[in-house]
């Protein structure tokens, strides 16, 4: 989008160390101008490390970055934006309490002796609206944005600084389906315009719709980089993984016929949810579908008792929780794992041992003192058992990868021993390998017994485990799907086309 | 499918200085203070000495307790901010209790006073949601009063009769330490057991490391809260027994400011602010290093005016260390 060039970037030997791990290993890298492209590769396979070195966010311990030919120092992210590179990262960077307007030029205000010139940065953010076809209030709090919108809003400030390289990390994770598909449209429209793009995702078919070249990553090192009309999902995955693999879904166990109604709920109310009843037997896994905003991750947590309802009832065996608290929940067998591993489920400074133990301390002491030898062998059994793959239990447990951790979330809460189990985004920035693992668990789980609610974003991943999809709109219930259920089904009823559907 | 670049595989990570840089971070606190202790013994004479070391002890022992505290709390996520005004109000209280009844029972109730006044103190923030830093100022603020308004502005004394047994902390006792020193140890041994050893210290490192994930595990966060202020609270009004002893007095003007020389000795011994992480040991390795710096002066003639501008020095020298020995590691 500007008048100027794309460089051609030459990353050559790069690699990165943190506390003894190296996880990023001698790349050799040419990404041409105005190319899209993709790197995959399981987590923790250095795709994040490798753009956060790009956009000058984190220093590599070796080798060096060329542009046109010319060796460069990107230090900070300073320096990248003057190279015309610039990174929209997972966790985004915007000023939450700024407008739009603020956001999209931070640092770059136009001024005039000293004062900000409000007009023509107005001037500017319109002409950028036009050129990518965002339609959002200047004037408007970013904070109160959806995630969707924020995101265009970094976009927009990528192109406001002139950026000839936009580097993004799963830009697509946090956004509805049509969202994405703008995006990437967007995507193709700047790579046209000249602007190069370099795009992180685990979405494959996505990369590889949108991509021209693709670069797989494995442990820190490059595997390949190839043409993306050239390769198939298959391949790519075979790559990230070292071998070729079948995502194959395992089918849940039969119901068995019978089998008694571990977890009910009548009315639920409260914010979005506007009147969830559901019922789930021994056995059985429930799946919630929904758009974002739909109610299904608080209609979870009403359930836990994470927030109160305002009205409605939640029995387990047919004894209603007498209070909504997680503590009564998890009396009465109710066990969750929440949306968010870094922000609700686990305490990433602490080691993985702790975390695992963490929810099940009261059964494992010794008047006010923890039962160490008991924990160790409670938490090295479930580990196992679950397949938590760490070096050292004592290591801080952000230094796993997102489905280690995932998989000691699980662990964490099967040592309660639990008759109901609340699963919100099972796989979310998970590996392959670790996401066939958390499938085959939760299966494993239902067909011990255990009642499971799943909501997830992924609706062939929902489709797939669940005996029962129930699809939610608006907070309340527009249909319940038996197994077999095509995914267009389930996205037309949440989008609010019900034709399709049963009532339930 | 076309291939433009050979398969790599990754070496075996090389990383030595790193996991030096890892090991500085939970032990180079450790090392300073030997380093300072080997200086002083090898440029004074009079530092290695049994009347010396037995005075240094003493004089940690205050800032000492009120770090073990200010450590619980910072673990758990809090500050408490009203060390030093508890600790002059239970004083106060102890003393007067004291003169009414008798020594001994003066003692206990001005721990019972630092307990109850942690425990409004922990309510207060915990019930209002108000940040912690603001709401032990205030709190902080309210409890000095309070010691103003019970006192009527003067100095406290025991009964001239008890005068003698309410100096009993500064009385030699095991291996020639003074009461103090030895209280201080035993209370801060209790406590470093409480924090590692315990399910209640499992569960503040929780609350203090991710406080919402802590409560969705069941935990009840505002009650772990309420107990940290109320050690905190036990430790104030401990180290105010040790300086009334000390002074045969207590006043309303008690040791005002402590409260960040204890958050400074935590910070020092690399207990992070952000909560979560921590250890009780590294309080008292910070309270001893501050206050070998005070020793050092004195021992060395050196004109105290500069101890301040040291200490602060040394504290940021100490938490840059640790911020960039992390960035490092992680």
């Amino acid at each position: 989008m500007s008048s100027q060039k794309a460089p051609s970037i030459a990353v050559r030997g790069v690699g990165k160390t943190y506390s003894g791990v190296t996880v990023l290993h001698d790349i050799d890298l040419d990404i041409t101008p105005g190319e899209v492209h993709g790197l995959v590769g399981e987590n923790g396979a250095g795709k994040s490390t490798l753009l956060k070195i790009l956009g000058g966010a984190i220093r590599a311990d070796a080798g060096t970055l060329s542009f046109d030919g010319e060796q460069v120092t990107v230090g900070s992210p300073r320096d990248a934006i003057a190279h015309g590179i610039s990174l929209i990262s997972q966790e985004g960077a915007l000023v939450p309490a700024l407008s739009v307007l603020d956001n999209v030029f931070l640092a770059r205000w136009s001024h005039r002796g000293g004062l900000v010139s409000a007009r023509s940065d107005r001037k500017r953010l319109a002409e950028l609206l036009e050129v990518t076809g965002f339609t959002v209030d200047p004037d408007e709090r970013v904070d109160r944005l959806p995630i969707g919108v924020q995101q265009q809003v970094e976009i927009l400030r990528s192109l406001a600084r002139g950026a000839r390289v936009i580097a993004m990390d799963e830009p697509t994770a946090v956004l509805a389906e049509h969202e994405k598909d703008n995006l990437l449209a967007l995507i193709r429209k700047l790579a046209a315009g000249g602007t190069t793009i370099i795009l992180v995702s685990h979405f494959l078919e996505e990369v590889l719709s949108v991509a021209d070249r693709i670069t797989v990553l494995r442990d820190g090192a490059l595997i390949r980089t190839g043409k993306a009309s050239e390769t198939s999902p298959r391949e790519l995955v075979g790559h990230m993984v070292g071998r070729e693999i079948d995502v194959l879904y395992p089918d849940p166990p039969e119901v068995p016929a019978g089998a008694p109604v571990i977890l009910s709920a009548r009315g639920l109310k409260r914010g979005l949810v506007n009147g969830v009843d559901l019922e789930v037997r021994a056995g059985e896994i429930l799946g919630i579908a929904g758009l974002v905003g739909s109610g299904r991750t608080e209609t979870l947590r009403l359930l836990f008792g994470a927030d109160r309802p305002v009205e409605g009832v939640v029995e387990i065996d047919g004894v209603a929780l007498a209070q909504h608290t997680p503590r009564a929940a998890m009396a009465a067998g109710v066990a969750m794992v929440p949306e968010s591993r870094k922000e609700q489920g686990l305490v990433m400074v602490r080691s993985v041992a702790e975390n695992v133990a963490l929810s099940s301390l009261s059964g494992r002491r010794a008047g006010p003192f923890v039962k160490r030898p008991a924990e160790k062998s409670a938490v090295g059994d479930i580990s196992k058992s679950v397949d938590i793959r760490a070096a050292n239990p004592e290591a801080p447990i952000e230094t796993l990868s997102g489905g280690n951790q995932q998989k000691a979330l699980f662990a964490k809460w099967l040592l309660r021993k639990p008759k109901v189990l609340l699963i919100d985004e099972p796989t979310r920035g998970v590996d392959v390998a670790a996401k066939t693992q958390i499938h085959h668990l939760i299966t494993g789980l239902a067909a011990d017994g255990l009642a499971v609610v799943c909501v997830s974003s992924e609706i062939e991943e929902l489709l797939a485990l669940s005996h029962r999809v129930l699809v939610l709109r608006h907070g309340e219930p527009v249909g319940e799907y038996p197994r077999g259920t095509t995914p267009e089904v389930v996205i037309a009823a949440a989008f609010g086309d019900h034709s399709e559907g049963e009532e339930s | 499918m076309s291939v433009d670049t050979l398969v790599k595989t990754a070496a075996p990570g090389s990383g030595n200085m790193s996991r030096l840089a890892f090991r500085m971070r939970d032990y180079g606190i450790v090392a300073a203070l030997v380093i300072i202790v080997i200086a002083l013994s090898l440029s004074t004479d009079t530092f290695l000495t049994t009347g010396n070391l037995v005075n240094l002890l003493d004089q940690t022992a205050v800032i000492g307790l009120l770090a073990a505290g200010a450590t619980i709390c910072i673990i758990s996520g809090v500050f408490d901010l009203t060390a030093s005004a508890t600790l002059a109000l239970s004083a106060i209280i102890g003393v007067q209790v004291g003169r009414a009844t008798d020594v001994y029972v003066g003692m206990l109730a001005a721990v019972v006073v630092g307990a109850l006044l942690g425990f409004v103190t922990g309510t207060v923030v915990v019930r209002s949601g108000v940040n912690s830093f603001v709401g032990t100022l205030a709190t902080s603020m309210v409890y000095r009063g309070l010691a103003v308004v019970v006192t009527a502005g003067a100095i406290v004394y025991p009964m001239t009769d008890a005068a003698e047994t309410f100096g009993m902390l500064t009385w030699p006792s095991l291996f020639g330490l003074t009461s103090a020193t030895i209280m201080f140890v035993v209370v801060v041994a209790i406590l470093a057991v409480v924090v590692a050893r315990t399910t209640f210290g499992r569960r503040l490192y929780a609350v203090g490391g991710n406080a919402e994930a802590a409560r969705l595990s069941g935990i009840r966060v505002g009650s772990i809260h309420v107990t940290a202020f109320m050690i905190s609270g036990v430790c104030s009004a401990l180290a105010g027994l040790i300086l009334a002893s000390r002074a045969g007095s207590a006043q309303s003007s008690m040791a005002t400011g402590t409260e960040l020389t204890a958050i400074a000795a935590a910070v020092v011994g690399g207990t992070s602010i952000l909560g979560g992480e921590g250890a009780i040991w590294r309080a008292i390795v910070g309270a001893l290093l501050l206050t070998l710096i005070g020793n050092g002066f004195n021992l060395l003639g050196w004109d105290t005016i500069y101890q301040q501008v040291l200490q602060g020095l040394l504290i940021l020298f100490a938490v840059t260390m640790d911020r960039w020995l992390r960035k490092r590691t992680r």
